[in-house]
């Protein structure tokens, strides 16, 4: 296998005095999806926090070789990781094309940025028609193409993505799936995916951890992870 | 007739320096959500830099622009200085803080300066132009509203059409995810404080010389009327700020003309209560306010 893209080793972290994660390994391979799985209060948010510098933690986080340590929030686009958070994260109060427009300001290259601009609107039609449109305006599953697209406008390798399925109908999650599929096979874009609805991660995702209280107890390819019956009735709820 | 007209243009001019200040007011609200009550303070200390400019070489023009770039200075150095290291897990710290800003500030001045009043010159006549014998405005009433018009016309610009101002927007009404996407947010705040402050001591220098001259606490009765204009106008909204302004700017010169100035302050502080009961969120605000 190609080396690692992104490597976490014995990361902890938390908010004030109480750790949420203890002593996380993790490794993502460019063009992997890797789900990350478990139950609320696992730390599944926290370790995306983490890995984008929202949360200080201890430990050893890599990207493409270099150690992210001390590296500022607002610089992790500029490394090609970006963070989709829980909730989307789009202004509502800013409209459809400001949103996408802000996910490519940082980029020097401007031709390029608007190149991802229009491809952007290419993948997700609804947005196109929509441009002058406010975020509140828009419908959950909406919402939650703009969040992505705001994130590919920046053209990542690495695309941290924090529950996608939330509050969706199962038939919106399942295009977003395939759409996360399509751009690995594209782009070679790697995802880190936080996801509580278990089956649809497993569906797409090459590998996938398990965190229970913050630990790792389980890792594995995604099919075993599937099918491996005591993790599943343990840790992940089906 | 003729008074009622003379009033309205008189309303509208001082309404335009309320609108510069309450936009100032408005600018720090929607990006670090405090009420800088420290605002007027700030303006009054532009204004004296730019008395003593005007004082040591004689030119008006020059120190208007020590006093923006003064309130610019200053809009720096209070962010970075003193209000990023409020703990803002309560909204009434960063309101202790301003109070607290203001009492340093006035006191500074006082010790400088000293506590009489000194007369800022204006660059324009003040005497009013007569249209078929009604007063209307004075050349500095046109100077003004072009000052402010161009401010307001300015930031209006900046907010709608330059990426900066995407990224102050982005960064005010959702820091994390703004830094995620790449936006230096504390960068950003400065740069709305800075802009805010010296939008505040445009409107002191405009003001100050049409009232009883330069004091350290010259500003304060500017600024309640400015901070109920910018409630009026709803604290989230820019062209909320400007239009209270106005209307604000309009209430006094009526009361003052038709009932006396001394009831002038009551009816600011009675527009505040009804609006504060009817439309918490004042006029302009499009988010609705929880009764329960």
């Amino acid at each position: 296998m190609t080396s690692a893209l992104l490597e976490v080793e014995g990361l902890t972290a938390g908010y004030g005095a109480a750790p949420v994660l203890h002593d996380v390994d993790l490794t993502v391979h460019p063009g992997e999806i890797v789900a990350v799985l478990g139950a609320n209060g696992a730390g599944k948010t926290t370790l995306l926090r983490t890995l984008s510098g929202l949360v200080h933690g201890r430990g050893r986080i890599t990207f493409d070789g270099t150690d992210l340590t001390g590296v500022r929030v607002e610089r992790m686009v500029h490394r090609g990781i970006a963070h989709v958070p829980e909730g989307r994260g789009v202004v509502t109060e800013l409209t459809v094309d400001e949103n996408l427009r802000l996910g490519g300001l940082w980029r020097r290259d401007r031709a390029d940025a608007r190149r991802a601009l229009d491809e952007v609107y290419d993948l997700f039609p609804p947005l196109a028609q929509r441009r002058a449109y406010a975020g509140h305006q828009l419908s959950g599953g909406e919402r939650q193409m703009l969040a992505l697209g705001r994130a590919l406008v920046g053209r990542p390798r690495l695309l941290l993505l924090d529950e996608p399925s939330l509050g969706l109908a199962p038939r919106v999650t399942g295009q977003i799936m395939a759409l996360l599929r399509d751009l690995r096979e594209r782009t070679g874009l790697a995802v880190l995916l936080v996801e509580q609805n278990v089956r649809s991660a497993l569906s797409v995702a090459d590998a996938g951890v398990v965190l229970a209280l913050g630990r790792v107890v389980a890792r594995d390819r995604a099919a075993a992870l599937s099918t491996d019956d005591d993790l599943r009735h343990a840790y992940l709820g089906f | 007739m003729s008074q009622f007209v003379y009033l309205s243009f008189d309303g509208l001019s001082r309404g335009a320096v309320y609108a510069a200040f309450a936009l100032a007011l408005v600018l720090i609200w929607r990006a670090a959500r405090i009420v800088n009550f420290a605002q007027g303070a700030m303006a009054v200390a532009a204004v004296y830099a730019a008395y003593s400019v005007t004082a040591a070489t004689g030119s008006y023009w020059l120190g208007f622009v020590v006093a923006i770039v003064a309130g610019l200075v200053l809009g720096v150095t209070v962010e970075r200085v003193v209000m990023r290291f409020v703990d803002h897990s309560s909204p009434l710290n960063g309101v202790v803080v301003a109070l607290g800003l203001v009492l340093v500030i006035q006191g500074v001045l006082g010790i400088v300066y000293g506590n009489e009043f000194r007369p800022v010159p204006t660059p324009f006549s003040r005497d009013a132009f007569e249209v078929g014998g009604v007063a209307l405005l004075s050349r500095y009433d046109v100077f003004v509203f072009a000052a402010v018009g161009a401010v307001v016309l300015a930031l209006t610009l900046l907010f709608t059409r330059t990426n900066v101002g995407l990224r102050m927007r982005a960064a005010a009404f959702a820091p994390d995810v703004s830094r995620l996407l790449g936006v230096p947010v504390g960068g950003m705040l400065t740069l709305g404080w800075a802009l805010a402050a010296a939008a505040g001591s445009l409107a002191g220098i405009l003001v100050i010389p049409t009232e009883l001259g330069l004091h350290p606490t010259a500003m304060d009765g500017v600024f309640v009327a400015a901070f109920t204009a910018a409630v009026v106008g709803g604290l989230d909204s820019p062209i909320g700020a400007v239009a209270g302004g106005l209307v604000v700017g309009l209430l006094l010169s009526y009361v003052s003309g038709y009932l006396g100035a001394t009831v002038a302050p009551m009816a600011v502080l009675l527009l505040l209560v009804v609006v504060l009961l009817g439309r918490p969120g004042g006029l302009f605000s499009t988010t609705t306010a929880r009764t329960a």
